[in-house]
């Protein structure tokens, strides 16, 4: 009758147990064919795809200098993800990261610009910590929409992203514009004590990265060992059984929404004082968005996010390098992207199904 | 001419993008499909139409192309989300992505170049109606949106597909059982959606604002999705709930215009902040919500 039981296609067919195998190999897998997928778009574009290759995949770990900056942008992609994927788990879809990361960063950049004088190194940590409450206070919006209001948090948190933009855009536009700044919308270079320390002498590599290493390391004790975490898997898996058992769902939304925004904050503030050193318009190059593809392909597991948010920064830093070395739109990034979030959700398919191959009249059977 | 006249003459154009996107929205959520990808189906026409456009093609092969470009793209999603019954959630965000990012990849080389619109028809007698006379002057596509809107609500209204279509969304088993297609209307749905998407898109880049620049589509497709739920699933509503967002994206122009004082940032962000305060107005309303809505909506089907 439908089109996936016609006797020429094979069927999805149920597995008994879901197949750990299948789940392990699956990002690979959805690597290696949205590459291939790639790789032929780029040929279609008259691309050398060895060069390509080469420029996006291989480099971003040949040399020392190159690695060190994956790392540096491993930090944002870490923390954003680790924190969405405790709401994805619960079925709470905040897809707005990318705003409570530009509150975050505007959070943490008031304390250099109102304070451009102080000095002491209480600045920076505090810059970090006012930075996570403004993207969680950012997160609440949502949070009251959705728990009061009863309104879709897709929706409502993307919105949140497109104002969070247009915010940071007026603030660079006007009261925070650097005067001496030939009129770029960028605001004063932050002090000396403003800045993360550097972690690893030598690279831009700094204190931050630590910071979402510990941050995972929670998300890790929380929802593999924790009650609380507990609690959020079943109301995401099984919501009328949550119920029956009295869990909450308000206070999960919340508490999602809330991890979520704390998260990206954190990593807002922590690019404003680390690599950045002032708010500028271009604080976030789509972290926000990419977190989310991070926090799927590493299967919503706080050790796979580790790997996944790896192999993103990989391809943020190999991107820039086929900018330069293959003369490819940094737009192809954003494709990439894509494609490997849908390669990844056709490979996880297999985890609890199998593919059978009916023959003859079986098709017409419902 | 006054900042009312303005706003009503401009109106149907600015709500045309809206319009055709959310109704495409619509037929896929009536089956029971929520298709998140609707700012990057919307982008991908957009960018289509515009290089045809451009290259000398012209409008008509524009729009084609665009529709056949998104359909084509959305059928990516129906295989992965039907096909393999991933989570819709996810894949709609995928596409969203892929779309995004494959049209600022073809747009890449036409940046900021513009072309040529479409010529306005006016309504004989009515076009001359002091102060709403502007209401019937409108391009081509704009009529031809309003007519696919009364079509669909008629389809809903009346047909037997717009039966079918509504059976499958809200009980997808019980339509299956009665011998439907489940999985082949909703292909057909998301396909269908896809289509007006890349129109919408077309007529964002080659009518409505006929230049290139990445990112044009600018949340238009998301708002799209949230205006199925103002309309609570509704054509008539949907259409009016566009009016409002075209009458809005105005309104901040008129208000640059006539010199008033607010920042431009919040002027742009009008639509936005407008979607998030509506949004939370009707969904409080519980009862409306589930009057009109699709019993089933994002949930797999398995036969």
């Amino acid at each position: 009758m439908s089109a996936l039981s016609r006797p020429f296609l094979p069927v999805l067919v149920r597995r008994e147990h879901a197949s750990l195998p299948v789940k392990l190999i699956a990002p690979p897998v959805a690597l290696a064919l949205a590459t291939l997928l790639n790789l032929g778009l780029y040929i279609l574009m008259g691309r050398d795809p060895v060069a390509v290759f080469h420029a996006m995949l291989l480099e971003p770990f040949l040399s020392w200098a190159s690695f060190s900056e994956v790392l540096l942008k491993t930090g944002p992609l870490l923390l954003i993800a680790q924190g969405l994927a405790i709401g994805f788990r619960a079925k709470v879809f905040n897809i707005g990261a990318e705003g409570q990361f530009i509150l975050g960063a505007i959070f943490a950049s008031a304390i250099p610009i109102w304070f451009p004088q102080a000095t002491g190194q209480w600045i920076w940590p505090s810059m970090l910590v006012i930075g996570a409450l403004g993207g969680a206070l950012w997160a609440s919006l949502t949070a009251f929409w959705r728990v009061k209001l009863n309104a879709n948090e897709i929706l409502v948190s993307l919105m949140l992203a497109l104002v969070a933009a247009q915010l940071l855009n007026y603030l660079l536009l006007g009261p925070w514009k650097d005067p001496n700044g030939f009129n770029f919308p960028q605001s004063v270079m932050f002090q000396y004590d403003a800045m993360v320390p550097i972690l690893i002498p030598g690279t831009r590599v700094n204190v931050s990265l630590l910071v979402a290493c510990a941050f995972s390391l929670g998300a890790w004790v929380f929802m593999q060992r924790s009650f609380a975490g507990y609690k959020l898997q079943v109301g995401g898996l099984a919501p009328r059984a949550a119920g029956y058992a009295g869990f909450n769902e308000g206070r999960a939304i919340w508490l999602s929404l809330l991890v979520g925004g704390f998260a990206a904050g954190l990593a807002g503030a922590a690019e404003v004082a680390g690599p950045l050193g002032q708010l500028q318009r271009s604080i976030s190059t789509g972290y926000g968005y990419a977190a989310i593809i991070v926090a799927y392909l590493g299967g919503l597991h706080p050790v796979g996010i580790l790997f996944s948010a790896l192999l993103m920064a990989a391809l943020y830093i190999g991107g820039d390098n086929a900018m330069v070395s293959a003369n490819l739109p940094v737009a192809a990034v954003r494709a990439f992207q894509g494609s490997l979030l849908l390669a990844y959700l056709v490979a996880i398919a297999f985890v609890r199904y199998r593919l059978e191959w009916r023959h003859a009249a079986h098709g017409s059977t419902p | 001419m006054n900042a009312v006249e303005f706003v009503l003459a401009g109106m149907l154009a600015a709500a045309t993008p809206f319009l055709l996107a959310a109704l495409g929205e619509l037929v896929a959520e009536r089956a029971g499909i929520l298709n998140l990808g609707v700012e990057g189906l919307m982008a991908l026409g957009a960018v289509i139409a515009f290089i045809i456009v451009y290259q000398g093609g012209g409008h008509l092969l524009g729009f084609l192309a665009a529709g056949l470009a998104s359909a084509a793209l959305s059928l990516v999603f129906a295989v992965v989300a039907l096909g393999f019954r991933a989570n819709q959630v996810a894949t709609g965000l995928a596409i969203g992505i892929l779309g995004q990012g494959l049209s600022a990849l073809f747009g890449k080389s036409f940046e900021s170049l513009t072309v040529k619109g479409l010529p306005k028809l006016s309504l004989p007698w009515l076009s001359d109606i002091p102060v709403i006379g502007g209401l019937f002057t409108q391009d081509i596509v704009v009529w031809l949106s309003l007519a696919a809107t009364v079509a669909i609500w008629a389809m809903f209204a009346y047909t037997k597909t717009g039966l079918v279509i509504r059976a499958v969304g809200e009980n997808p088993k019980a339509a299956r059982a009665l011998g439907y297609p489940v999985i082949a209307v909703r292909f057909a749905a998301v396909a269908f959606g896809g289509a007006l998407a890349g129109f919408a898109g077309a007529y964002a880049a080659v009518v409505y604002t006929p230049l290139w620049a990445d990112g044009m589509i600018a949340g238009r497709g998301w708002i799209a999705i949230a205006l199925v739920v103002f309309g609570t699933w509704l054509t008539s509503r949907i259409f009016l709930g566009a009016c409002l967002f075209g009458a809005v994206s105005l309104a901040s122009l008129a208000a640059q215009t006539t010199g008033l004082d607010v920042s431009s940032q919040l002027l742009s962000s009008l639509p936005y902040l407008v979607t998030i305060i509506v949004l939370g107005v009707i969904s409080s309303n519980r009862r409306l919500l589930k009057l009109n809505g699709v019993a089933s909506l994002g949930e797999p089907f398995e036969q």
